[in-house]
């Protein structure tokens, strides 16, 4: 759900990032950050245990240039991944303008990838969302990693009709390829899906 | 999930912000903030500076989130108040309406009890205004198409400062 403050004359969008554990949803996060203007970001807040998974949620407020006087704010959050953290997980669902599901490129985490978007479905049905019909994104991260899945089984498994748009990315790496084209694939496709139901 | 927006218009905006500088001074609070129920900021009063508002609207958000499931575990609907205790400053934390949070930041010079009861009291007005702001966003409002109004140039433009 989008927020129109008028008296600020302010635009904020919500993106949350999901998949499953590990699978470098706050390394995506932490990346924007660190490739962002500092005039242009806020403070990263992350909630992460001693072992680097997120327990509550990661977020990062972004600021865009003006369109048509207002000023566009991105909020990304990240949710957690783990399978047990699931009530935190949904709770940061709600509201959201957009989604990046960012999957694990590595062999072993095939079967992960595969429960963690059958989870997001169900979370989104939840709220009476469907997938096909939100902005939604898909990044193969980890796509440095010699133990890496093809793209095409990859999208075998996540995106077989190819009805979502996707990115190749290694989150991780010192230039973080795919990272920013994934965040304005997903910006672009809410502006885009905001202009068509007004 | 595009279908629906939260829409702040100015002469909501300003209400809300009377109220908020009058608990203020009548709770002896040091800062007040209205947060929507998915993390956005509507207004902050008061003692802000230094404080990163936007991080706090996020996790008092998350936070009022966590505890009304909380409440569903034991059988209640929700808790409308939840409150921390720190050595100096606390925060109490109340539910408006379906949309809105309302969060009091005070120290010694006042009390939970003053707060509650100076926050009881503001709510009434509180709850017609987000009313009103249900009402005029089921509305629309024609001469504030804002999105119809975005070219295509103007969506790829934004990327190009920031990042």
């Amino acid at each position: 759900m989008s927020f129109i403050n008028y008296a600020q004359r302010e635009i904020i969008l919500k993106i949350v990032y999901y998949g499953p554990g590990l699978c470098g949803k706050t390394t995506n996060i932490k990346f924007i950050y660190s490739g962002t203007n500092p005039d242009a970001r806020g403070k990263l807040v992350s909630l992460e245990t001693k072992q680097e998974r997120t327990l509550f949620f990661d977020f990062l407020p972004l600021s865009l240039p003006a369109i048509r006087g207002f000023k566009t704010r991105l909020h990304l959050y990240s949710v957690p991944g783990q399978l047990f953290y699931s009530a935190s997980r949904k709770l940061i669902m709600k509201g959201a303008d957009g989604v990046v599901f960012v999957a694990d490129s590595q062999k072993a985490r095939k079967e992960a990838n595969i429960i963690s978007m059958e989870d997001l479905k169900e979370n989104l049905d939840a709220y009476g969302y469907d997938i096909d019909k939100i902005p939604f994104v898909i990044q193969y991260n980890k796509r440095d990693l010699p133990t890496k899945m093809s793209v095409e089984e990859l999208r075998a498994d996540l995106n077989p009709d190819g009805k979502y748009p996707d990115f190749e990315a290694s989150a991780i790496a010192p230039n973080g390829p795919g990272v920013f084209e994934t965040l304005k694939a997903v910006v672009k496709q809410i502006l885009v899906e905001l202009k068509k139901t007004k | 999930m595009v279908s629906s927006q939260m829409v702040i218009y100015e002469e909501e905006h300003e209400q809300l912000t009377l109220i908020c500088e009058r608990l203020v001074r009548d709770a002896l609070a040091k800062a007040i903030f209205i947060v929507d129920k998915d993390g956005q900021l509507v207004t902050a009063t008061g003692e802000t500076a230094g404080i990163d508002t936007t991080g706090l609207a996020s996790l008092v958000a998350g936070s009022t989130a966590a505890t009304g499931s909380l409440a569903q575990m034991i059988g209640e609907e929700e808790f409308p108040v939840h409150f921390h205790e720190g050595n100096s400053k606390h925060l109490h934390v109340s539910v408006i309406g379906d949309t809105l949070i309302l969060v009091v930041i005070f120290d010694e010079r006042s009390s939970f009890g003053l707060v509650q009861l100076r926050v009881k009291r503001a709510y009434k007005n509180m709850r017609q205004i987000i009313e009103n702001v249900a009402t005029k966003a089921a509305e629309g409002n024609p001469d504030l198409d804002l999105f119809g109004e975005i070219t295509d140039d103007d969506i790829d433009s934004l990327f190009n400062d920031a990042f």
